[in-house]
């Protein structure tokens, strides 16, 4: 067995890929986020508490309805979805003519009510959610142990990932949507109806929070701090990959993933910084963020 | 694509101040009377707060009543705070308490870096301060004062019970997983000790961040590479939770035993007994054991259906009656003049409550109070809602925490 800077090579081989798998829910979760920034021009603090809104409501389902975690899958980010949408109906359509930090204030506002009232209902120990039968045990990769559900989170959110860039680059409702994001008033002129185009986009995005919400449920306990463990780091990393650009969103995800899971093996009480520490390179050396645009 | 760096920048500033918002609750400013007041001071919001948090303030408002406050013509009011784990915002919050609002004891306080820097705080402002929630044996040992009292458990009494019965069992070389602050390298050290003491080895250390840390999984493979017998657990709360979880995931569960050197009842129930069934642990209380503590955990239980007391809340509800118990007997205009008579008072008399029954306070400031070894039950062995624990060793008060001599109290005189 040969060995990495005195790390055995498989260990190595192991950290690198749970990396991966927590950098597939950093890009899943920094997608939503993109695609808010990039659209609306709002800054969804609230964006930790939908996709610990998923994971309750996945909870709540199996436990109050019987709804197991196949139904879960689409049905949770559906809900929060609708919750969105009358989210940005109600009160967040109403700031997109003052300043952005505003919007900031509002939604970060929001993210502390829902996160306090999760807490007075569930308290903050989590609530247990089981791994699917049918995705339960482990396969030995030689290099390590990996749990199939692991598994399958990475694939999923590659899929998620790659759908949604798609969506947006290439089919007729993206170019709708981002030419609605360069000149509002000119798609109106042409028949669009813009402002349900951007709820729509709002709604979009925090079905995609939710969605990273039920894949976490089994993984780590479903309780009401689990976004704001979650936010910032990808606040992060969106900055990192350049505002609004949903490539950059994506590859950032998964390669900021990886440097935390190295952090964790050479010093691992760097873990949480390490990614801050990248931040401030990538500004120091490349302003608008990697594969930003310059303004 | 329009958004301002700028703006971005100052989203994620926000989130670094994002807890400062949360201010404590506290009544307008008072001059000082004779109405006691107590501060329950512990965290509402984060990992801890299942652990201490508003069943704390239960439990204190609990004894109030049982001691008979208002027939005895005492007239007690109760604080709360929430201090985030953060030591400058729990000094804050006593500083403010003593200096604005008449707070005579504090209670509770979890997150040992917290409960040290509140310590320090009573000892410079000469009020009665009763720690329960935080566990470093500092509290008893070179930093203790005459102010403090420690009650329900703490690192070494932790280390010894659970510590000692798995190295007892077998479990020869460890691998920890400890928590990045001073509760962590508390229960890391002395569990260390006791197992290289008891001729095993400890294999390596992953020290992780607190509280940011929710994914557990990287620790986990590096202590399997290590090939260790025990997999012990500085940690607590929510994140004891989180790495037993991600430690039956990855399949550690099989050849390693998980030591879980500190649990609460109240993560055993967020875990599921099917997970958490044959862990061992150490609680100073069980709302099982006798009629008492039966008739006390059914009177909280009615005011918190979704949770039954752990050992701290149980103690912030014992502490509250002994002090309680010591100011009528001195009298509340000497209480409140110095904490630290308070305190000696305490001292001098045994403790009697529903909970942990009669109990001596050494000099130090050490509540002997009995640690129970105990084993999750199984699904099937548990018989009702909240049954979880079978007893398997009880260890007397007396021999249940650090020996006086060992702990280098200035107050200890030998």
């Amino acid at each position: 067995m040969f060995s990495i800077f005195g790390v055995p090579a498989p260990l190595l081989f192991g950290q690198l890929l749970l990396g991966l798998i927590n950098g597939g829910f950093y890009a899943m979760l920094s997608l939503g986020l993109a695609v808010i920034f990039g659209m609306l021009n709002i800054i969804n603090f609230a964006h930790g508490a939908m996709f610990m809104m998923g994971a309750f409501v996945a909870w709540m389902l199996l436990n109050y309805l019987g709804i197991n975690y196949w139904f879960a899958l689409p049905l949770a980010p559906l809900i929060v979805g609708v919750f969105g949408f009358v989210l940005e109906k109600t009160i967040i359509s109403r700031l997109y003519k003052l300043d952005h930090l505003y919007g900031l204030l509002l939604t970060f506002g929001l993210a502390l009510v829902l996160e306090g009232l999760f807490r007075n209902g569930y308290g903050s120990s989590g609530m247990p959610y089981q791994i699917p039968a049918l995705l339960g045990g482990a396969v030995n990769l030689g290099f390590m142990f990996l749990p199939i559900y692991r598994g399958w989170v990475i694939v999923v959110a590659l899929v998620v990932c790659i759908a949604t860039w798609m969506l947006i680059e290439k089919t007729k409702l993206g170019s709708l949507l981002r030419a609605a994001t360069e000149n509002p008033a000119l798609v109106q002129a042409f028949g669009v109806n813009v402002p349900r185009l951007v709820t729509l986009t709002f709604a979009g995005g925090v079905a995609l929070a939710a969605f990273a919400g039920v894949l976490a449920a089994p993984i780590y306990s479903v309780n009401p701090n689990m976004g704001s463990n979650f936010i910032n780091t990808v606040f992060a990393v969106v900055v990192i990959g350049g505002m609004g650009s949903i490539f950059g969103a994506i590859v950032s995800g998964f390669g900021l993933g990886v440097i935390e899971g190295l952090t964790k093996v050479f010093y691992p009480q760097a873990s949480d910084t390490v990614i801050f520490v990248v931040m401030v390179l990538v500004l120091l050396t490349r302003p608008a963020g990697l594969f930003g645009k310059a303004a | 694509m329009t958004i301002s760096r700028r703006a971005l920048l100052g989203a994620t500033a926000a989130g670094a101040i994002m807890p400062v918002i949360t201010a404590p609750w506290a009544p307008a400013a008072r001059a000082a009377t004779s109405v006691v007041r107590i501060g329950v001071l512990n965290d509402q919001s984060g990992p801890y707060r299942d652990v201490s948090g508003l069943n704390s303030v239960v439990c204190v408002k609990q004894a109030i009543q049982d001691f008979g406050a208002a027939n005895k013509g005492l007239t007690v009011e109760v604080l709360s705070a929430d201090h985030q784990n953060k030591p400058d915002v729990g000094a804050g919050i006593a500083r403010q308490w003593f200096d604005r609002d008449g707070v005579d004891m504090i209670i509770d306080v979890p997150t040992s870096s917290v409960g040290l820097a509140v310590a320090s705080v009573c000892r410079e402002k000469n009020r009665a301060y009763i720690n329960v929630g935080a566990g470093t044996a500092e509290l008893t040992g070179a930093q203790c004062a005459a102010t403090t009292i420690h009650w329900a458990y703490d690192t070494w009494m932790l280390a010894h019970s659970t510590g000692g019965a798995t190295v007892k069992a077998g479990g020869d070389t460890w691998y920890f997983l400890t928590a990045d602050y001073v509760f962590g390298h508390d229960l890391d050290r002395e569990t260390s000790g006791f197992v290289t003491a008891a001729g095993g080895k400890v294999l390596g250390h992953s020290t992780y961040p607190f509280p940011s840390t929710t994914d557990f999984s990287s620790f986990l493979l590096q202590a399997q590479a290590t090939g260790a017998k025990v997999l012990g657990l500085a940690n607590a709360g929510a994140d004891t939770v989180n790495s037993i979880k991600q430690a039956h995931e990855f399949g550690l569960t099989g050849k390693t035993r998980i030591a879980a050197l500190l649990m609460f009842i109240t993560d055993v129930h967020a875990l599921g007994l099917a997970t958490a069934q044959g862990l061992v642990l150490t609680e100073s209380f069980y709302w099982n054991m006798n009629e008492k503590t039966r008739a006390f955990a059914m009177r909280i239980k009615e005011k918190t259906p979704n949770n039954m007391p752990n050992m701290v809340q149980a103690g912030c509800y014992a502490g509250t009656i002994h002090y309680l118990k010591a100011i009528a007997d001195m009298g509340v205009a000497a209480a409140k003049a110095s904490g630290a008579a308070a305190i000696a008072r305490m001292k001098a008399m045994p403790t009697e409550d529903d909970a942990f029954g009669t109990c001596h306070i050494r000099e130090d400031g050490r509540v002997l109070v009995p640690a129970y070894l105990f084993e999750v039950k199984t699904p099937a062995e548990s018989k009702e809602p909240w049954d979880y624990y079978k007893l398997l060793v009880t260890t007397p008060g007396n021999e249940a925490f650090r020996p006086l001599a060992d702990g280098h109290c200035p107050l200890v005189h030998a």
